[in-house]
């Protein structure tokens, strides 16, 4: 396992003018997993998610990844997919796939003409074809369905092939049917990629679905005085077999547990 | 059916836009008719008919002591100012506003500054510029750019500062370098917003526009108003302030369409005016 650990969270936790939101979490991540992070809201999960994508540092600790410490910004080995705002909206669906190839090859002017545009064109004719948008190539963002977006937004974060996809709330706009198609799609990537996979989501039942390992975040000490005065961290750590039968515990049994947990702490007047 | 819901037909749209516009040259010409009635030499509001013939005048036969057809002149050093200055406003918005926006070191050093420099009142300035650049062409387009540029360039940088932080965040994740992400996601999502920003300068570059030709010019569409104003000429002056007007209402509608059909992904929306 040692050997092919692709990100190491040692010690980490993390202030806001001083008030903890995680605190004490390590964590070790196989390459290849496809983790899912659920909790209750303002738990912290998405700053660890942009802490992951050096958008946010840590207070104290580490994350290493492939052994390093991680990046102070941004940079194309961690794709991300944010809820919205994700694809460039005054790029047509064909120019943002194929601004990534743009940046690598005209460093001066970040943009292809004639024939090198003309073959990067081509170039992202699979993967139009592979998130069903073929047909809308030519259009603008504002122009696409929600899901749509989506998916072009999962395929431009893939276009670097990253080591590792962050995906912050990507399905939380979008309509239940959308959303077994977002899945599938994911999937499917993420088994023929064979990136390592964060993912932040609301929804238990997505998160039991696609994760190969669940991570729970949530406040284990609580002051009923100072409601401030502690971090969250993960509460609870679930390998999860393919299939979900294999699985110790059923997605209610952790609903349950987050934010009920404990129930003595609750302040009530 | 309720008014809220009552919604005109085209060719109704049309005629309730034209009403006001009718209303407005009826009126003036029963006030004048009846002034005129007394005083058939009123100056205050002279008929349309003469002032057509007025315009006509400055626009058709050649100045007796000039040769110049003054209207054309007039005009066309008008615009040539307000063109030059306006053009290096933008730019100096594009430069500074875009480096403001992007840059936390630069805003820093200069936000400020530029938050303190907008607060004085260009016309206040006019004097010292006739005084340094003397009572030329520099000093006129250099209140026009001193009086629309910082207001452009904190527009620019609040545009900057709009962009959503995911876009950026995802263009640092493509591999961009600054610069790239300067060319290929901050200039585009920043025109469109600057042309209308643009868009609105235009009002009060007008005003220091006219003003400085007031004041000291010898050609110009402020200039000649504020000249035949000491002969009471209403038959020159309103005529020009309706021609300022169209010059103006049209180079609005030219940006308008400029934006429309360079940004088509910012319209799709459906923004209106």
């Amino acid at each position: 396992m040692t050997t092919s650990t692709k990100l190491s969270v040692q010690g980490l936790s993390k202030y806001y003018d001083g008030m903890p939101v995680l605190e004490r979490v390590n964590l070790d991540v196989a390459t290849g997993s496809f983790c899912t992070i659920v909790g209750a809201s303002g738990c912290g999960k998405s700053t660890f998610l942009r802490m992951l994508l050096s958008q946010e540092h840590p207070t104290h600790g580490t994350i290493l990844l492939d052994g390093h410490p991680l990046p102070e910004e941004p940079t194309p080995d961690r794709g991300i997919v944010f809820q919205k705002y994700s694809v460039f909206s005054h790029l047509t669906v064909a120019e943002n796939l194929i601004l990534a190839r743009e940046f690598e090859t005209a460093p001066l002017m970040g943009k292809l003409f004639g024939s090198a545009r003309k073959k990067a064109r081509q170039d992202i004719g699979e993967i139009l074809e592979r998130i069903g948008l073929a047909a809308a190539s030519d259009r603008y963002p504002a122009q696409l369905s929600g899901g749509m977006q989506q998916r072009l937004a999962i395929a431009q974060a893939l276009a670097k092939r990253p080591g590792i996809l962050l995906l912050d709330e990507p399905f939380g706009a979008l309509d239940p049917g959308i959303r077994l198609d977002m899945h599938e799609l994911l999937l499917g990537l993420w088994k023929d990629l064979g990136m390592t996979i964060f993912m932040v989501t609301h929804d238990i039942h997505e998160a039991f679905k696609l994760g190969t390992r669940l991570l729970v975040f949530d406040k284990i000490r609580h002051d009923p005085q100072a409601p401030e005065a502690y971090g969250a961290t993960i509460t609870y750590d679930l390998p999860l077999n393919a299939p979900v039968s294999g699985a110790a515990k059923k997605p209610e049994d952790i609903a349950g547990a987050i934010g009920a947990a404990p129930p003595s702490a609750i302040n009530q007047p | 059916m309720r008014i809220i819901n009552r919604k005109p037909s085209r060719v109704t749209a049309t005629a309730l836009g034209l009403l006001p516009f009718v209303a407005t040259v009826a009126a003036y010409a029963v006030a004048s008719h009846y002034r005129r009635l007394d005083n058939p030499a009123d100056k205050l509001l002279p008929s349309l008919q003469s002032m057509g013939e007025a315009f006509w005048r400055m626009a058709a036969v050649p100045d007796r002591r000039s040769g110049d057809l003054l209207l054309w002149l007039d005009t066309f050093d008008s615009l040539w100012r307000l063109g030059t200055g306006m053009t290096i406003s933008t730019l100096l918005a594009l430069l500074i506003g875009i480096s403001i926006g992007f840059i936390p070191h630069i805003r820093s050093a200069l936000a400020p500054y530029l938050a303190t420099f907008s607060l004085i009142p260009p016309i206040t300035i006019l004097p010292i510029l006739f005084i340094v650049f003397g009572l030329g062409e520099m000093a006129k387009i250099a209140l026009i750019v001193i009086g629309t540029a910082p207001v452009m360039i904190r527009y620019t940088a609040q545009a900057v500062l709009d962009i959503p932080k995911e876009m950026i965040i995802k263009a640092e994740t493509l591999g961009a370098s600054v610069w790239q992400m300067v060319t290929r996601l901050v200039l585009p999502q920043v025109l469109p917003r600057l042309i209308s920003c643009l868009r609105l300068s235009l009002v009060p570059a007008w005003i220091f526009l006219i003003s400085a030709e007031a004041i000291a010019s010898t050609s110009g569409l402020g200039y000649r108003i504020f000249l035949v104003r000491r002969y009471l000429a209403m038959d020159v002056i309103l005529p020009y302030v309706v021609w300022i007007t169209l010059l103006a209402f049209l180079l609005d509608r030219a940006l308008l369409l400029l934006s429309r059909r360079a940004f088509r992904w910012h319209h799709l929306g459906g923004d209106a005016l």
